[in-house]
């Protein structure tokens, strides 16, 4: 036995407390006991009555998703009941019978009923059967009125998403989709469960907190036929905030129309905030087809489109610039002295370098250029010239400067950066040396060169404005329902160049006469209403994607991509517009009226109705109102 | 060591028989809880509790046989474990149910949590072995039990596990009341305790908050953490007098009730066995208690006086508050019901501290 010194008697008090506790034990316990009397056997019957069938049915109604308005208040997403027919076979005695009515009485074929009911099997106990999403009013009038006929047969409202015109910004917009498996787990903390909708993509998907309500629900008691009898609880659903977007409903229109029938994209900013005014990426989707819940073979029909309607072209199509490359040249050559404005180069429809030969696009020459007529008539010569006088790593200095090969931030998914090349680059991802041989290539925009329609948008803008490159946004702010404003956004700079005197007053004078002048290459995007500032390109498809080319589509798929970029006011810049057309050929001819009709309804619209702009004032006070307090 | 044969003669079969049939009432219902209506059989959870019953068996024979004085030198190095562990969980814990409590190891997961409880009665019961100094401990004289259950409670608080993090509290100030404190030094306590629940309510999480808020009105969130209360209610009150029958508890059978094999498992037992089989199962926990305490009135020594203390403590404790919960007489935490529901750490943790019973129990006479 081991003896420890610490050893000690107990000490009296020990059994007076224990004597103690044993007396509060008992009464705890007696307590207790009485506890489970008064459930068990004193209230027993009720509950009893309750967990029959469990009788107590949870009717979750999800909160109405927050609408979306363009930057004058027009409405562009809203929701709308809708209703779903369920069905609960432990309601009925005899369910196939009760569906067998419910099909005569829709005039639908039983056999469809039947199978949705018998191929439900891992279906737990009372949980109902979706018979119908969304299902029309003559549904809903019958289902209601023959209530009696068809126990366990309900409905269920639940609001539904619903964009006004069909795939109009659909990519931006992005779609709704049910919670999955993995994004429940991660989601759980937040709120969600089973079969709620959430946003997969695009505005939907970022701004879920702000759009999504709370769901409200009641806590139902149903007799055995699953009919309600009362409502226990109920929690109101809460309808999630509004976002209003700088988004211009009507130039997006516009855009759009224009689009219609193309591959491509067209991007709209405000070149004095960087706000998106339209964005448009063709062929687009339908996010009503996704609010109604896609079908596995829409989805794969999606997928599967040679077009790809669900890339956004905006953000994620890496064309070469082509000739509006030239635009960033300009602006490297002066700033960098390689040139003067009044430098004279020659061209003779084609130039020699090493053992290359790089061709102009108008084969007898341009004769003797200098940087505006370089522009205007876009001479593929002296921009070769230029760029061998820059060397690939000025030109990349610039480019990116102004926006180019890197993501510009916007706050959509999965945006792709382009690519700028410099030597470094080359090193890195080819192990190679840059050969001079093969800037000439980069000067007109062609080569390893990459960048986004968005990206294009964003350069323009900073040309236009004096050289402030925007991070692009489209919320101007999120409303609560009574309009208090919860968040509000505004323009960031990604950064703000200062350039040599001259510089941009002569790049702006060449790309007003792009259109202006009867020798421009952009004479297409002419208007009688405001003097547009541009640049065509056009961008040769040197890649064909993908090997498996169907020998009727390959004229197409080798056609060149026409771009035209561009700004308007020519003299006090208001809106930028990139436009893409892919395999559309020239973009004086494909892309430069395009670009004119969405200039042109910006200008329409701003004599519409006063713009967003305008209205912030009374936003503000609603927003400062409690800082009043301390004035003074 | 010989083992004493008067050790043998003073065994204290009441407690182990006790517990066993609290055991046998917990493979039961862990059964009926996890029994499949769709694929007419029970998951291998009740076999998997009645391999740890087993381990927890031999656990409980060492923790018997070992001489409980050994504790003063245990007691500290237990504690040190048992911080790292936490410690552990903390940083690289596996998650389940929305908290991080388990540490893999190999062919099963730790909760050190569990065993926290314990540790918490070996550290205290080691620090308040000497005698309690005249009108008992003031608060200054005790701040080391303080300090050794701080680090403890706060690490389990953040898993989270505001259950546990609740009994290592409660079981604290149960054994330096018990260890003699000072009135004065009590009613201070106690009013601190007052002026600490606004803080403490600002450190809870969310659905803490709100099964706070249900409890108190039930309306509030009848869909979320009201639900389950009143599912429970149900449940509970549906069982009558005489209950459902074995496997007929049908709000536990259509899902109705959540963590059926763990912290609600006495809603599944009250459905199925009705009032009378609560009245049996609450009877034979009452009887633990008691037998429990009386070891504490025999015990040879005040270090073995307040480590039986403190093993009734943890029991106790658990099990008012689980059956409260389950009730609806107190907002939902998750504390499980000691040997009865679901989980390994928790099997073992309960089996050793009726092994330490046992042990103090059957030493009373020796010198």
């Amino acid at each position: 036995m081991i003896t420890l010194g610490s050893q000690k008697e107990v000490p009296p008090e020990f059994r007076r407390r224990t004597q103690l506790l044993v007396g509060l034990v008992c009464v705890i316990f007696l307590f207790l006991f009485g506890r489970l009397l008064y459930l068990q056997v004193i209230d027993g019957e009720r509950y009893t009555y309750l967990s029959e069938n469990n009788r107590i049915r949870l009717k979750k109604v999800p909160g109405t998703r927050g609408m979306v308005f363009d930057r004058r208040g027009q409405l562009m997403v809203d929701s709308r009941p809708s209703f779903d027919l369920l069905f609960v076979p432990e309601d009925t005695r005899e369910p196939e019978q009760t569906l067998r009515r419910l099909a005569r009485y829709l005039g639908r074929p039983e056999e469809e009923l039947l199978k949705t009911f018998r191929d439900d099997k891992y279906r737990a106990p009372f949980d109902e059967i979706a018979l119908g999403k969304d299902v029309d009013w003559r549904t809903v009038v019958t289902v209601e009125s023959h209530q009696l006929d068809l126990p366990g047969v309900s409905l269920r409202t639940r609001p539904r998403r619903n964009y006004l015109e069909s795939g109009m910004a659909a990519h931006l917009m992005g779609y709704l989709g049910e919670i999955g498996p993995r994004q429940l787990k991660t989601q759980k903390a937040n709120g969600y469960t089973m079969g709620d909708e959430i946003g997969q993509a695009g505005l939907e998907r970022r701004w879920e907190e702000f759009l999504r309500g709370q769901s409200g629900g009641q806590q139902v008691e149903v007799d055995a036929l699953g009919r309600r009898v009362r409502v226990l609880h109920e929690v109101e659903d809460v309808p999630g905030s509004n976002v209003v977007l700088t988004l211009d409903r009507d130039v997006q229109h516009a855009a759009q129309e224009a689009m219609q029938g193309k591959d491509g994209a067209i991007v709209a900013l405000d070149v004095r905030t960087g706000a998106v005014l339209a964005m448009v990426s063709a062929p687009a989707f339908d996010p009503n087809v996704f609010a109604r819940g896609v079908t596995g073979e829409e989805w794969r029909g999606y997928m599967n489109d040679r077009a790809h309607p669900m890339n956004n072209r905006a953000i994620q199509g890496q064309y070469p610039p082509g000739s509006t490359f030239k635009i960033v040249l300009s602006v490297a050559a002066l700033e960098e002295g390689a040139i003067q404005p009044d430098t004279h180069l020659g061209c003779a429809g084609s130039m020699a370098f090493g053992n290359r030969v790089f061709r102009d696009w108008k084969k007898e020459g341009h004769g003797s250029v200098d940087l505006h007529r370089g522009i205007v008539q876009s001479c593929d010569v002296y921009f070769y010239q230029v760029g061998n006088k820059l060397g690939v790593d000025k030109i990349a200095k610039w480019a990116r400067a102004l926006g180019l090969g890197e993501k510009t931030g916007i706050d959509l998914d999965d945006e792709k950066p382009g690519l700028i090349p410099d030597s470094e680059w080359k090193l890195r991802r080819f192990k190679q040396p840059w050969f001079p041989g093969e800037t000439p290539s980069i000067a007109i925009g062609q080569g390893y060169v990459t960048v986004t329609p968005l990206q294009m948008a964003t350069m323009m803008s900073a040309v236009a404005n004096g050289g402030t490159v925007y991070k692009p946004w489209f919320v101007r702010r999120v409303e609560s329902l009574d309009g208090t404003v919860v968040r509000e956004y505004g323009p960031e700079q990604v950064r703000s160049l200062t350039f040599k005197e001259g510089t941009l007053d002569n790049v702006r004078t060449a790309l007003a006469d792009v259109v202006a002048s009867p020798e421009g290459t952009g004479g297409a995007a002419r208007s009688q209403v405001v003097k547009i500032a541009g640049k065509t390109g056009t961008a040769q498809v040197t890649e064909m994607k993908g090997a498996t080319v169907k020998s009727e589509n390959l004229a197409y798929l080798v056609r060149d991509h026409a771009w035209f970029v561009s700004y308007a006011p020519a003299d006090n810049p208001e809106i930028a517009v990139a436009v893409i057309v892919e395999h559309g050929g020239h973009g004086g001819s494909a892309a430069a009226p395009l670009a004119k009709k969405v200039i042109e309804t910006y200008l329409e619209t701003k004599s519409d109705k006063p713009p967003d702009e305008k209205q912030p004032p009374a936003n503000k006070q609603l927003a400062r109102a409690p800082g009043d307090d301390r004035a003074d | 060591m010989p083992i004493d044969r008067r050790l043998i003669s003073h065994f204290d079969w009441t407690l182990l028989a006790l517990a066993f049939a609290l055991v046998c009432l917990g493979a039961l219902t862990i059964y009926s809880a996890t029994y499949s209506v769709t694929e007419h059989r029970a998951s291998g959870l009740a076999m998997k509790q009645f391999y740890w019953f087993l381990f927890g068996v031999s656990a409980m024979v060492v923790a018997a046989t070992l001489d409980y004085h050994h504790i003063d030198n245990v007691a500290y190095p237990m504690y040190g474990l048992t911080l790292v562990l936490l410690t552990v969980v903390y940083f690289t814990g596996h998650s389940g149910g929305g908290s991080q409590r388990w540490i893999h190891l190999g062919f099963f997961t730790l909760q050190p949590s569990e065993v926290a409880k314990l540790t918490i009665v070996l550290a205290l019961t080691k620090f308040l072995q000497y005698d309690e100094p005249p009108g008992g401990y003031s608060l200054r004289e005790l701040w080391v039990p303080f300090l050794l259950v701080g680090p403890l409670a706060v690490l389990t608080l953040i898993q989270p596990d505001l259950g546990t993090a609740i009994i290592l509290v409660v079981v604290f100030f149960s054994l330096i009341l018990m260890g003699g404190l000072r009135v004065r030094s009590f009613l201070y306590l106690a009013a601190a305790g007052v002026a600490f629940m606004p803080i403490a309510y600002h450190f809870l999480k969310p659905y803490q908050r709100n099964r706070i808020w249900t409890f108190l009105n039930p309306d509030l969130d009848p869909l979320g953490a009201g639900y389950h209360v009143i599912q429970s209610k149900i449940a509970v009150g549906s069982g009558r007098l005489f209950g459902k029958g074995f496997l007929n508890g049908t709000q536990n059978r259509l899902d109705f009730l959540p963590a059926q094999h763990t912290d609600f498992i006495f809603a599944v037992f009250a459905e199925e066995w009705g009032f009378i089989g609560c009245l049996i199962l609450l009877a034979l926990y009452f009887a633990l208690m008691i037998a429990g305490l009386r070891v504490v009135a025999r015990a040879k020594d005040r270090i073995g006086a307040l480590l039986a203390f403190g093993v009734v403590a943890i029991f106790f404790w658990q099990v008012v508050i689980n059956v409260a919960m389950v009730t609806g007489l107190m907002p939902v935490v998750g504390i499980p019901l000691p040997l009865l529901s679901y989980g390994g750490s928790s099997m073992v943790t309960m089996m050793v501290a009726v092994g330490l019973l046992i042990n103090v129990s059957m030493r009373r006479f020796t010198f």
